[in-house]
């Protein structure tokens, strides 16, 4: 059973007018609304994007290899995990961070992918999220990292030996940067051989079995650059935050991804960037008017399930056909 | 280009508008961010916390210090994450001049930095963690509530003084039980029987009630707070226990005792306040705190009122001038205001020095549930992490 | 560790898993006859138990509280089913759990607004109140032996509901092809509104067993929610067999993981590490195991569909 709105899905490689804009919305909005050096709204857009980023992480893994994953919070949690550890290592570099982050999420994709990719449906979808749990009370656990309370960071990741991250319009541009690279590289994994075999996979396993590719394995290579997009993500909410808690995990947080991924439309790729930075926004501002923001935030997203389809990428793409 | 992506862009534009509209206005009153908990199964706390901080206000005329005041309630969500966005928006959105919260330990970890480093003054009216009461102290934190650890140390007197010689310590697995822990055994030198931790959340205690059947301690101690505690006192009940004292911080308390109703009657702990306190001023505050809320106030709603005299009498100390942050910071630190416990004055590291006391769970004729004051414990107690402390 | 202490941990973890099943089972007949994934399950489990406390609150009588509790239990799942789930059959399920995501926020929320945030509470009937001397001296509530009981009094009558009567082989017959029970001309809505009300209804009952040895709160329902889904996925979707081993299997391991997991390490390793290595492996335990039960069974103990 597919999982997306067919017109919404990304088929070739254009970066048409949609992901344009997009990105030319989130590079210019700071600088229309005269947001100051340390200001509100850049935190509040850098949080944005970097859910975003998690959100296309795992947009990849649901469009293209048709694998919902309820268990994406660890990833953030490894990469902000990982910062604290290195950190405390006397590692400032961010790069070295990143780095870092990216390796240990591909590794931990690779290794639970093994066990969870031997199921299929909501077999899967249960299997990511008891990995998700596990590691979850794993950092529970780790009172040298103040267990459950978590860890403060003394300061930002240098870039290139400068503390310019301190500035929160560098750290805003940074998780642009990040965002449009991660983009960039999606995008051409999705037009590269690998893309078109794992698409295959998605439509058509046995299909695809029959050419001679074995699912399997193309599979556990998405989970793991799935996993290691989504742990950089981590990363840049430890740095953000400048604190590290197993809150960044569980599956209030990996649904909350998936939420934001749906509301986007998934297999778009841009959608996800879009429905990410619209829930941690409209999210935000809600629970500026109100004490109970869920009462209109939780029937928003119910009204999303029940009409759109395809989210937000597939209504636009509705809307662009004559 | 497409009409539709003119239009879905615009739409983005102007959301972002809108928030930018939202922006800080001139005046001249004072404002103050509230950042609590509200959400979630600890959201009573919170509102405990904003209920007696406004009743504070109304109580001075919607004033603070002379100069109007303007309280903006954010909920923490008990994310440490999404607060320290919240407390960044209460900072440059709302350019509030005091913040007041949290009521948890880890979202103070988070928002003390930002809050403290931008010059803004940060008020706790709960939450009390170890490290900012030494090596990790700042001229702009205060506390108006207690060093987390003072709580479980009365118990330990108490334990200790009236010569029990066994214990059974329950405690649940986080920072918190643990300085629990290290606070009871700061003074109880008898033998503790077990140490038993519980994963965060467990709201089942039998096995844990039954070893303690089993091993007969002299005494019992406990800190549970919120959902845990109710579902704890009522198994405690349940189980039979009741010829072992039962001994706890923040487990019966205000919070929890219209739902742990007569399975807490008798039950005791340590508190630096109860709501029979026999003082005017406390009095009051009880009697108003009732008849606006409907609810009896714990040490929380007690804390964030002291919050708000505090800095009532902070403004006043500094002539009204918000700007003058040496002259606030010197008011702030005389606490030269009426506390509702009656003696109260800071420490070096800007903790209180405060009496703490035994109390004892007890139901009112009118049916509802309080704690009640048995005897002193502690006269005017500091806390053990400032002499770790840099400030004066 | 003596015998008493395992006895009262084994009729724990049963207590623990009679209440898993009563939730896992109208979550796995939902999900395996109308293939509809709903997260809100577990607040379902929250307004029983919110419902019981204040029927028996206005009553001042816990049977009587219990016995309106159950309708009420099933008109919410009613109403749900046909303001929202109705209209999400055989859509992706990727919208299934967006909607009903929504609706956990939306109800959590509600019952605050409603009730307000503070914990209730209700207090445990007379008739049933009061310890039982076990084996070994220890004593046992008997409200939680009543639980239990309770609980395998309602996994009977499910066996015999699904197994021995024309509904239940309707709902079978769904779980396994429901589309050929619609073409066979059974009024399919009809079922799957009586699954999806008769689902909530048991979570209701659940919720209000609960209640009085449990503070009522909000978001009480959420983490056992997240269990309830390792109960079916060890046990196989649409089964209600499975969910009942699952659920006794996941209640046990994860109560006597806890309670006995420091001194089992203990055996082998050093004390301070074993403590900490316990405290960490412990809430894992039964993660452990259902990605062990996925790995060599991957459609679960007792799938219905083969």
């Amino acid at each position: 059973m597919s999982i997306f709105a067919p017109e919404a899905i990304r088929r070739s490689r254009a970066w048409g007018a949609p992901v344009l804009i997009v990105f030319a919305v989130l590079a210019v909005a700071p600088l229309v609304l005269r947001a100051g050096v340390d200001s509100y709204l850049l935190n509040l857009g850098a949080r944005g994007l970097i859910f975003a980023l998690a959100a296309l992480a795992l947009d990849y893994l649901m469009g293209q290899a048709g694998l919902v994953s309820f268990g994406h919070g660890a990833y953030l949690g490894l990469g902000a995990y990982s910062v604290a550890i290195l950190a405390a290592l006397g590692v400032d570099e961010i790069g070295v961070r990143l780095l870092v982050a990216i390796g240990v999420g591909a590794l931990f994709a690779l290794a639970t992918g093994a066990i969870s990719l031997r199921a299929t449906g909501v077999y899967y979808i249960m299997s990511t999220l008891a990995f998700g749990q596990m590691l979850y009370f794993f950092a529970a656990s780790l009172s040298a990292f103040g267990g459950d309370d978590g860890t403060t960071l003394d300061a930002r990741g240098k870039l290139l030996g400068s503390a310019v991250l301190e500035d929160d319009r560098a750290f805003y541009a940074f998780a642009l940067v990040l965002l449009i690279l991660a983009y960039a590289v999606i995008d051409r994994l999705v037009g590269s051989r690998f893309g078109r075999v794992l698409a295959a996979t998605r439509q058509n396993p046995l299909r695809a079995q029959a050419a001679g590719f074995e699912p399997f394995s193309y599979r556990l290579v998405a989970c793991a650059i799935s996993g290691a997009i989504c742990a950089a993500a981590g990363v840049l909410l430890a740095e953000q935050a400048g604190f590290v808690s197993p809150a960044y995990q569980g599956w209030q947080r990996s649904g909350e991804l998936l939420a934001m991924a749906i509301l986007g439309g998934v297999g778009s790729l841009w959608g996800p960037i879009v429905g990410a930075v619209a829930y941690v926004i409209l999210s935000e501002q809600l629970s500026t008017w109100t004490e109970h923001a869920n009462m209109i935030f939780g029937p928003m997203l119910t009204l999303v399930a029940l009409v759109g389809r395809g989210g937000l990428a597939g209504f636009f793409a509705r809307m662009r056909r004559p | 280009m497409d009409i539709s992506v003119l239009r879905r862009a615009a739409a983005f534009a102007a959301g972002c508008l809108a928030l930018s509209a939202s922006a800080a206005r001139a005046d001249d009153g004072v404002k103050i961010g509230l950042i609590v908990t509200l959400s979630g199964p600890s959201a009573v706390l919170g509102g405990q916390v904003r209920d007696g901080f406004q009743l504070a206000v109304k109580t001075l005329g919607g004033k603070l210090g002379g100069l109007p005041a303007e309280v903006i309630v954010a909920d923490d969500e008990l994310k440490p994450d999404a607060a320290v966005t919240k407390v960044k928006g209460l900072l440059q959105r709302d350019n509030v001049n005091f913040v007041v919260g949290p009521i948890f330990s880890n979202v103070l970890q988070a928002i003390e930095k930002p809050v403290t480093e931008s010059g803004v003054f940060l008020i706790s009216p709960n939450a009390g963690s170890s490290n900012f009461a030494g090596k990790s102290c700042n001229p702009n934190f205060f506390v108006t509530s207690y060093q987390n650890d003072q709580v479980h140390e009365v118990l330990g007197k108490y334990a200790q003084t009236k010569g029990y010689k066994t214990a059974f310590v329950l405690e649940p697995n986080y920072q918190a039980g643990k300085d629990s822990l290290a606070g009871f055994k700061h003074d109880f030198k008898g033998e503790i029987l077990e140490e038993a931790f519980t994963p965060l959340g467990q709201l089942d205690f039998s096995a844990e009630l039954a070893k303690v059947a089993t091993l007969k301690p002299e005494v019992f101690f406990t800190f549970m707070p919120g959902g845990m505690g109710i579902n704890l006192v009522k198994q405690w009940k349940q189980a039979g226990l009741s010829e072992i004292p039962f001994l706890s911080a923040f487990t019966t308390d205000e919070s929890t005792l219209p739902a742990e109703k007569d399975d807490a009657v008798g039950d005791l702990a340590g508190a630096n306040w109860a709501p029979n306190m026999d003082n005017p001023q406390s009095k009051a505050f009880v009697a108003a705190y009732e008849a606006a809320y409907g609810f009896v106030p714990g040490t929380y709603a007690m804390q964030a009122y002291d919050a708000a005299l505090l800095i009532d009498s902070a403004i006043k100390g500094a002539g009204g001038k918000l700007a003058d942050h040496d002259a606030l910071a010197a008011a702030l630190k005389k606490a030269d205001f009426v506390s509702l416990r009656g003696s109260f004055k800071f420490n070096n590291n800007n903790y209180p020095i405060q009496d703490f006391y035994l109390v004892k769970v007890a139901k009112r004729p009118d049916g509802k549930y309080q704690t009640e004051i048995v005897e002193k414990v502690f006269s005017d107690f500091g806390d053990d992490y400032a002499k770790d402390c840099q400030m004066k | 560790m003596s015998t008493s202490l395992f006895l009262v941990q084994m009729l724990n973890g049963l207590q623990l898993g009679v209440l898993l099943f009563l939730i896992a089972a109208g979550l796995t007949l939902v999900f395996g006859v109308m293939d509809f994934i709903n997260l809100a399950h577990g607040v379902q489990y929250m307004i029983g138990a919110y419902l019981a406390a204040m029927f028996v609150g206005w009553t001042g009588n816990f049977w009587i509280g219990l016995a309106l509790t159950l309708p009420a239990a099933l008109m919410v799942g009613l109403v749900l089913e046909r303001a929202v789930f109705r209209r999400l059959y055989g859509r992706e399920h990727l919208d299934q759990i967006l909607a009903t995501f929504g609706l956990i926020l939306f109800l959590n929320e509600s019952v605050k607004v409603i009730w307000g945030a503070a914990p209730l509470s209700v207090p445990t009937p007379d008739l049933l109140s009061g310890n039982v001397r076990l084996v070994g001296g220890v004593l046992y509530p008997v409200y939680r032996l009543a639980l239990i009981g309770a609980g395998l009094l309602v996994a009977l009558g499910l066996a015999w509901l699904v197994n021995g009567t024309r509904v239940g082989m309707l709902v079978r017959a769904g779980a396994s092809d429901a589309p050929m029970v619609a073409a066979l001309g059974v009024d399919i809505r009809q079922l799957f509104a009586r699954v999806a009300g008769f689902g909530a209804m048991l979570a209701g009952f659940a919720g209000a067993l609960v209640a009085p040895i449990q503070s009522v709160e909000p978001g009480m329902g959420d983490n056992l929610l997240i269990l309830a889904f390792v109960v079916i996925v060890i046990g196989g979707v649409g089964s209600v067999r499975g969910a009942f081993l699952g659920a006794l299997i996941v209640g046990l391991v994860d109560v006597l993981g806890r309670a006995f997991g420091v001194p089992a390490l203990k055996l082998v390793l050093s004390g301070s590490v074993a403590s900490q290595a316990a405290r960490s492996l412990a809430p894992m335990l039964i993660y452990i195991v259902m990605a062990g039960v996925l790995f060599w069974r991957p459609s679960g103990l007792f799938p219905a569909k083969s």
